[in-house]
């Protein structure tokens, strides 16, 4: 890693404020620090999300200083928000759509690291911080969701919390204890409120967490193996600093269509109407990046030892994510990158394909009739559910462990400066392996 | 092999969806609302401020005297709107009166409503207004067109990203207000109730509400029931988003300042990225 050059000040006053504090090498460290020069722009979500969650931080601070936390008044100060405050319509917007950007790009992060094997030796830790990030995160949108009040709002929040009742023994006092009262009412308004601005900063704290153990550990790559010589690696300034804004300026390209021209698109129509406890809304469903696991929540049919099948829902839901952190243990291939993987890449469609069908099953009422033979219902939602759940699991229970043990990967090439002058041919002179033109 | 099995598992899935759909498509369900021509959808779709002066006063005339719209008089003469002149609007709101006070005695007062009085509304609570309509509040106004929407169901939400079709709310009112028929022979409907082709379960509380002529047209447009409910859901339609004009106008000049912007960036890492030499390590400065 010879890019790492040792930071030495030249200007007085740097050296004087250097043996005092070295925050002056820590930037330097982090402008010189050597990334695989073959990263691909999958990798460039990382940056995408730490502008992100600064983003919502930022919007979120200021949509605070003008929203009522008030069951009579929250709907209204939303309003009041879109309405009467100078870019209120945009701010709200911002941060309304930017949970579901943030989601995106999270996906696309976590999917990646799944593709290229980055949670694997010498990344567990990274990788686990990555999971509680997506916890935290999960639990901010929920809480975020119902503070504009609306009815897909509220009757969310009374759907989830609902769940909590299943837990044996306390399960009757922890919703109460969760809602501050019998029903989504003041005191649970207030709490969420409380607890959504809080989160963020827990998440920012795992964030540090998650940069200072990528700075251990280094980038993992396309192909997964290993940084081996200075000629493998680039510093991260100005090629990855530079690459990161051109995917930067792509997301928020994407992301202004959606602020600007389909404000609405992510969202429900019922959360236009302001809450009210006493009518429900047809179909409760949870925002888009909940439906996988509110699929799984609700798919799990048995009753076991005297207990509910609702709390195996929650013990379900909470596994598919809480499986995650587990991951680096339960693939057993030594292969970080799929890529060399050929088996394990049709593994990875499937579970990709696996994710989408739960969410579409999320999205649907339970009973609605996915097959039907002779006017006989075969499979409804909940069975459709039931199956990709199970295959969920299977994947990282099933799969991946035997997957390691009986697959033969494809050869990896010698280094990643190596995989980069075969594929990118820029180790030749240009147009030498092309064939003569026979024309002309 | 692999791509085998790939192939059988996209045709099962692709045959599951297909399922699902056509079975949504069988039984007696409600048609979907046909999609209407707005002058406010698309990238660069605006609203006409005629038509929506006209829905005002068709929202002034015929729903306001059930519904309410719980926006301040000035709206109406803000920029992206009806753009009544401010005379115009103070001299509407003199004519409704509202409660203020309490004055120095301790005592709530009378006055003629000013622009930044919210228009008011004929009942004092929700109770109330219930009450007065066979125990079925009528909906607020100001965030219907939002607040209503029909499933678009797969493919065709996924299509919609790349049509800009959002106008889900605006069809369905628009289709509601046109759906009153006479009901099927088979179905029975009650006191109170009545049939609507458009309404989810058909049965609605609120009675054919317009009617041929009802509203006098100053304009010359014409004075039908499709006429009507075209420009009342235009007007329900800014009710509900008063800053379309400025998000669509301002998302412009946004999209081409980050598409220039990303053209340069391009154009800087490649050049970057083109002047690294792969045979040798390269120093950070």
């Amino acid at each position: 890693m010879s890019a790492h050059t040792k930071f030495a000040p030249t200007s007085k006053t740097a050296q004087w404020f250097e043996s005092r504090l070295p925050i002056l090498g820590v930037a330097h460290e982090f402008l010189t620090f050597p990334t695989p020069r073959n990263l691909n722009y999958f990798w460039t979500f990382g940056g995408i999300l730490a502008v992100m969650l600064v983003m919502q931080i930022v919007t979120g601070i200021i949509l605070a200083m003008h929203y009522v936390p008030d069951t009579k008044l929250a709907f209204e100060s939303v309003q009041a928000i879109r309405r009467d405050v100078n870019f209120g319509w945009l701010l709200q917007s911002m941060h309304a759509n930017g949970a579901t950007m943030f989601f995106i790009a999270v996906y696309v992060h976590m999917f990646r690291g799944l593709y290229f094997g980055s949670y694997k030796q010498p990344r567990e830790v990274l990788w686990i911080l990555g999971v509680i990030i997506l916890l935290l995160m999960m639990a901010t949108a929920f809480m975020g969701y119902v503070l504009p009040y609306g009815q897909m709002s509220g009757w969310g929040a009374t759907v989830i919390t609902n769940f909590f009742t299943a837990i044996p023994v306390v399960g009757a006092d922890a919703l109460v204890w969760l809602r501050g009262g019998y029903t989504i009412d003041q005191a649970t308004l207030n709490r969420f409120f409380s607890l959504h601005f809080l989160m963020p900063f827990m998440i920012f704290g795992v964030v540090f967490l998650h940069i200072w153990a990528l700075h251990v550990v280094g980038n993992n790559n396309p192909t997964g193996i290993s940084v081996k010589t200075n000629k493998d690696t680039v510093p991260f300034h100005p090629y990855m600093t530079i690459k990161d804004s051109v995917s930067l300026v792509a997301f928020a390209i994407f992301f202004a269509m959606f602020i600007f021209y389909m404000p609405d698109f992510f969202g429900d129509a019922d959360n236009y109407v302001e809450f009210n406890s006493l009518k429900t809304p047809a179909h409760i469903k949870p925002e888009w990046y909940f439906l996988p696991f509110y699929a799984i929540l609700r798919a799990i049919p048995f009753t076991l030892f005297g207990l509910p099948a609702t709390l195996y829902g929650l013990i379900a839901m909470f596994g598919s994510i809480a499986i995650l952190a587990f991951l680096p243990w339960l693939d057993t291939s030594k292969i970080r990158s799929t890529s060399y993987r050929p088996a394990y890449k049709l593994f990875f469609g499937l579970f990709v394909i696996a994710c989408l069908i739960l969410g579409y099953c999320g999205s649907q009422p339970t009973d609605k009739a996915v097959l039907q033979i002779g006017g006989n219902v075969v499979l409804d939602m909940t069975g459709l559910a039931q199956i990709f759940t199970a295959y969920y699991f299977a994947h990282f229970l099933v799969v991946l462990p035997l997957l390691g043990l009986f697959e033969k990967p494809l050869k990896l090439p010698a280094s990643i400066a190596d995989s980069v002058l075969i594929k990118g041919g820029h180790g030749m002179p240009y147009g030498a392996a092309a064939e003569p033109q026979t024309k002309g | 092999m692999t791509t085998r099995i790939a192939a059988l598992a996209s045709a099962a899935i692709l045959a599951l969806f297909l399922a699902g759909v056509a079975n949504a498509e069988s039984g007696h369900e409600t048609p979907k609302p046909p999609a209407q021509k707005w002058s406010f959808s698309g990238p660069f779709g605006m609203f006409d401020r005629a038509q929506l002066q006209r829905g005002f006063q068709v929202y002034r005339e015929v729903c306001s005297s059930c519904h309410s719209m719980n926006i301040p008089f000035r709206n109406l003469s803000e920029p992206g709107g009806t753009e009544f002149t401010e005379a115009q609007v103070k001299a509407l709101a003199a004519e409704y009166k509202v409660q203020d006070g309490p004055n120095d005695d301790g005592n709530m007062f009378e006055r003629p409503a000013q622009p930044s009085d919210k228009i008011p509304y004929n009942f004092a609570n929700p109770q109330q207004a219930a009450a007065a309509n066979n125990g079925a509040m009528p909906p607020p106004m100001r965030l219907l067109a939002k607040a209503r929407t029909y499933e678009r169901g797969f493919p065709l939400w996924l299509i919609d990203v790349f049509t800009q079709y959002q106008e889900q709310g605006p069809d369905y009112i628009y289709a509601l207000l046109n759906g009153y028929e006479e009901p099927p022979k088979d179905m029975v409907i009650d006191a109170g109730q009545n049939y609507n082709k458009y309404m989810p379960g058909h049965k609605i509380a609120m009675a054919k509400p317009l009617n041929d002529g009802q509203v006098t047209y100053t304009d010359g447009s014409p004075q039908t029931v499709e006429q009507y409910s075209r420009d009342i859901v235009a007007f329900l339609s800014w009710t509900a988003d008063p800053s379309l004009e400025e998000r669509k106008k301002l998302g412009f000049r946004v999209l081409i300042f980050l598409g220039v912007f990303l053209g340069l960036l391009l154009y800087v890492k490649k050049k970057l990225w083109s002047e690294i030499d792969y045979e040798k390590p390269i120093k950070a400065h």
